[in-house]
């Protein structure tokens, strides 16, 4: 008895001899897949990195995401506690257990609450950092990882993102290359998203509303902390 | 630098030939003032479309190679219409796919046919005509003429000569007024709601008169504007770059002629 | 899912005379058409990556097997599971044994059209479970029992007031004087209701727009969140996909990336593309702890090879019927099953047979409009055209036109026989229309003059005026 899958894959090379003459060799298929190649990159991301850098911003603003630029990571808690007061939510956040944000001053904000780990229902704001960040769009790359609970990305209503500078690259290519940089080739976190923008849907006479089901608001504080980092370029 | 004069064959169409011969009579006005020598020949009936498009290969097969065999010998071969210059040019090749020697044929005409008003600047690189029409009027660019043929700007130039013309455009002068050939009568009601739609865009502009280079869409637009007793006048852009408005417009009864420019 | 593509013309009719199907059109005519156009207009490669996009897909087509082989091995190394489905019914009972075994109770759902084809939502609540649709568009249709009416936009045939009755009659437990008036509070209120059944759900089902053979990852594209919550918060995430959704590598859905939101929603980049790959691993915080991929045959293997294997380029951003002015006229209801509009013209027949839905492919006046924007350049008309030439074949179209056909036929292929006969009838015509310029009835005409005049002929043909002009050198004129 043949199985489903031999049912499936016999009918599809059945069909493929009629009318594909296969131009493509074994081996190129299997080039595609283990040495893999940028196709067209649009020009709008190559640009010198500071000018990635504004261009990430200026799409973040565009998405109705917010952004605030600082200086050192040292910066961030104390813009956190500002975000915070100025839209008028509790001082407390959920924080993504990444030793890079663990190590900031937290526990010198005395008012601020902070405690750390996935997503639970009543957080209102999480505060994660990022993998990369795709100029061409404006679009944020997170992964899933004992330092990024994927959770954290969707459930509260504001989703703050620690940006470091050097993590923003033109395009998305540049973003696999990081990736692969990171996990090896072939090699994927079990969640890759790629955030443009706080949630939204137009679902309704077609009229945009931000906050369907993910973050109502995403701000994005992009911390200075030099040039791209070595091993790629910006193109 | 003067060219020699081509000899063009004239592709009428079935509707101008049945419907509208004053059209016919434009466009070999147009294309004579444009230095070419005018043939017709009797061969010629339909261009195979109502067959092509309800899937009957075999009759349009054998149409495509009537109309093959009409037009050899001619440098072009000119329509008043880009649905049915579209059919020739785009179409024919493609049914000969698997028939090498009637595909060269085919392709042979396609390459020689082209639709009347872009035959006139992109061929012939004329840019203004003696004409004049004064009222204000609107252009539908008709769906084949204008995505198969790439037939926008073309009419716009030569309208923009003709004295006293002033063009008006419609909001959604590139969405497809219902008519598609044997559609509006196979889903008369489908096709009923587009055009109403495009009616009232029509009647937005506050133009007098519409214009588009197709018949079988003029004379959509024209009944439907007549049926909603509207006032405004249906013609083949043809006939007012050819300076020959003097016939009634489309659906116009005998003497109903409101043109007041000859 | 039922099908009522038999009826396209009832349907149609009756959606004409909706003003609610109306007002949503007329809304959608321009909304989608102007952004799209305003996106593709801000890149300049985009009609460049449209050629790319294209090319990819015809180049996966051509080596499926290969690709299916590879991304499955790559799904079951990285701890996932693939089932392959050649039919709807294998799809049905691969899921329900996979939420049997977790004794679910709750089912949430990511918007798929896959789902709604091999109707999993009846099937899985005949088995005594409940099904939440999560994507808001799909959650409003569900709650009034419908079929989505536009595969990303399923409720744009739905006002805002018609939501807001739907809601105060299932939201019962919700105070009744509070205000529902606009979309936002529409949007909050869904927001608040879905969010416990997200967090009550045993499994969460999504669909792919990508399949990626490099990695095993299963790509969705969102702007709500919708998809990324079901797919996280569940113990088990179950991805059901067509075959032809598999690409090479990240490369290549990037490329493909790039003209979907454009050419969709004329976003840049869709608000949440989510790249999943295989079950949480063992050091990760959260995640689902199984991962199925359901792989549907359904009738696409049959198209590979066939003239309408181009159809398999389609990425389903639904441009084709944001810019149809026939869909424009009937909404997506009338064609009577899940794809609606041009690229429905074309695959619906062929995953239900031209029988049932024989009218899709011939309710088109060739306008061209969905081709023109096609982000894969599929040639819709072309395929339709296919489609009427296998229905002409087997004498599938209505007698009356075949009958009419063949007496034009007939004439069209005797020029001399034609003319002749044009001229007396012409002049015929021209005689009893000449007076009123137009005919308001004629027999046999009825098709056109119920709605509209038909202009009556000048009087003669021009053949037969060319040919008096020719004989008496300049007269006619």
């Amino acid at each position: 008895m043949t199985t489903a899958r031999e049912q499936i894959l016999g009918a599809v090379k059945q069909s493929l001899k009629k009318n594909n003459p296969s131009g493509d060799r074994p081996d190129e298929l299997a080039q595609r897949l283990s040495d893999p190649k940028a196709n067209l990159i649009p020009e709008r991301s190559r640009l010198p990195h500071p000018a990635q850098v504004d261009l990430m911003e200026s799409m973040l603003i565009e998405l109705s995401a917010t952004v605030k630029r600082v200086g050192s990571l040292d910066e961030v808690p104390g813009e956190v506690i500002d975000y915070l007061k100025t839209r008028n939510l509790p001082q407390e956040v959920r924080l993504a257990p990444s030793k890079e944000l663990l190590a900031l001053g937290w526990d010198d904000q005395s008012l601020l609450k902070v405690s750390t780990g996935p997503a639970r229902e009543p957080d209102q704001v999480s505060v994660t950092g990022a993998f990369a960040a795709v100029a061409e769009t404006g679009t944020l790359m997170l992964h899933s990882g004992p330092e990024g609970p994927t959770t954290l990305n969707f459930l509260p209503e504001n989703h703050i993102v620690v940006l470091r500078s050097s993590q923003v690259v033109g395009a998305y290519e540049e973003g696999w290359a990081r990736l692969r940089k990171a996990f090896g080739n072939g090699t994927m976190p079990r969640t890759l998203n790629m955030i443009s923008g706080p949630s939204r849907t137009g679902d309704i006479e077609q009229k945009i509303e931000l906050g369907a089901h993910g973050p109502r608001r995403l701000h994005v504080i992009i911390v200075e902390d030099g040039n791209a980092e070595s091993g790629d370029s910006a193109g | 630098m003067s060219k020699p004069e081509p000899r063009v064959g004239l592709f009428v169409t079935c509707l101008v030939d049945l419907f509208r011969p004053s059209v016919g009579f434009a466009a070999v006005k147009l294309l004579e003032a444009a230095g070419c020598r005018i043939e017709v020949p009797e061969l010629q009936t339909c261009c195979g479309q109502p067959a092509y498009n309800s899937g009957d290969k075999a009759d349009t097969r054998a149409i495509a190679l009537q109309v093959i065999e009409a037009f050899q010998g001619f440098d072009y071969v000119v329509a008043p219409s880009g649905s049915c210059a579209a059919m020739i040019k785009k179409h024919y090749p493609e049914l000969f796919e698997k028939e090498p020697e009637q595909l060269a044929k085919a392709e042979e005409l396609s390459a020689r046919t082209f639709e009347l008003i872009s035959f006139l600047t992109d061929v012939m690189e004329l840019s203004d005509v003696e004409a004049a029409f004064p009222q204000t009027v609107t252009y539908h660019d008709s769906c084949s003429g204008l995505r198969e043929l790439g037939v926008r700007d073309q009419p716009r130039k030569l309208l923009s000569s003709v004295n006293a013309l002033s063009l008006v455009e419609l909001s959604d002068a590139d969405i497809c007024c219902g008519f598609g050939g044997t559609f509006c009568v196979k889903y008369p009601d489908i096709s009923n709601t587009m055009v109403t739609s495009k009616t009232g865009s029509i009647e937005a502009t506050g133009a007098q008169t519409l214009l588009a280079g197709d018949l079988g869409c003029l004379m959509n637009m024209a009944g439907k504007l007549q049926r909603s007793g509207s006032d405004v006048q249906v013609r083949h852009v043809a006939e007012v770059l050819a300076d020959m408005t003097d016939t009634p417009a489309i659906g116009a009864a005998e003497g109903d002629n409101r043109n007041g420019g000859n | 899912m039922q099908s009522r593509s038999h009826s396209f013309k009832e349907n149609a009719r009756e959606a004409i005379a909706d003003p609610n199907i109306q007002a949503a059109m007329a809304k959608m005519k321009v909304g989608f058409t102007g952004k799209r156009l305003a996106a593709a207009a801000r890149l300049p490669e985009f009609e460049a990556l449209r050629d790319a996009a294209r090319d990819i897909k015809n180049h996966s087509l051509a080596n499926l097997d290969f690709y299916l082989e590879r991304y499955e091995a790559k799904v079951l190394e990285t701890g996932g599971q693939v089932h392959w489905a050649p039919t709807a019914e294998d799809a049905r009972k691969a899921i329900l044994d996979i939420c049997e075994r977790a004794g679910a109770k709750t089912v949430t759902k990511g918007k798929s059209m896959i789902s709604e084809e091999i109707a999993l939502n009846d099937h899985l609540e005949e088995a005594g479970m409940t099904v939440v649709e999560t994507d808001l568009g799909e959650y409003i249709i569900q709650l009034r029992k419908e079929p989505p009416s536009h595969i990303i936009a399923p409720a744009v045939h739905v006002s805002k007031e018609q939501v807001e009755a739907d809601f105060r009659a299932q939201h019962q437990h919700l105070p009744a004087e509070r205000s529902l008036s606009e979309p936002t509070d529409l949007v909050n209120e869904a927001r608040q209701i879905l969010r416990q059944r997200y967090l009550d759900a045993d499994v969460g089902i999504t669909g792919a727009n990508f399949l990626i053979a490099e990695t095993g990852t299963s790509i969705i594209v969102t702007n709500e969140g919708n998809g990324d919550l079901t797919q996280s918060l569940p113990k088990i995430h179950i991805v059901i996909a067509s075959i032809e959704k598999v690409v090479p590598n990240l490369e290549d859905a990037s490329t493909i990336l790039r003209v979907l939101a454009r050419s969709a929603t004329g976003q840049e980049f869709s608000a949440y593309t989510t790249l999943s790959t295989g079950p949480r691993r063992a050091e990760d915080p959260d995640g689902p702890e199984e991962y199925h991929v359901i792989l549907l045959d359904n009738g696409r293997s049959s198209m590979l090879g066939s003239e309408f294997q181009d159809m398999l380029r389609c990425i389903r951003c639904g441009a084709c019927m944001n810019h149809c002015p026939v869909y424009h006229a009937v909404g997506g209801h009338s064609y009577g099953w899940v794809y609606p509009g041009p690229m429905g013209a074309v695959l619906t027949p062929n995953l239900i047979g031209v029988e049932e839905a024989g009218h899709l492919p011939n309710a088109s006046t060739f306008c061209g409009r969905c081709e023109s924007v096609c982000p894969v350049r599929i040639p819709l008309p072309k395929m339709m055209r296919h489609w009427r030439e296998r229905e002409f074949e087997r004498h599938l179209t209505p007698k009356s036109v075949r009958s009419g056909l063949g007496v034009w036929a007939f004439m069209a292929r005797r020029p001399a026989l034609y003319h002749r006969l044009a001229g007396l009838g012409i002049r015929a015509l021209a005689a009893l229309g000449r007076r009123r310029g137009r005919f308001t009835s004629l027999p046999l005409a009825g098709g056109w003059t119920k709605y509209r005049d038909l202009p009556a002929p000048q009087g003669k043909t021009f053949q037969q005026l060319w040919a008096e002009k020719q004989k008496n050198g300049r007269a006619a004129e």
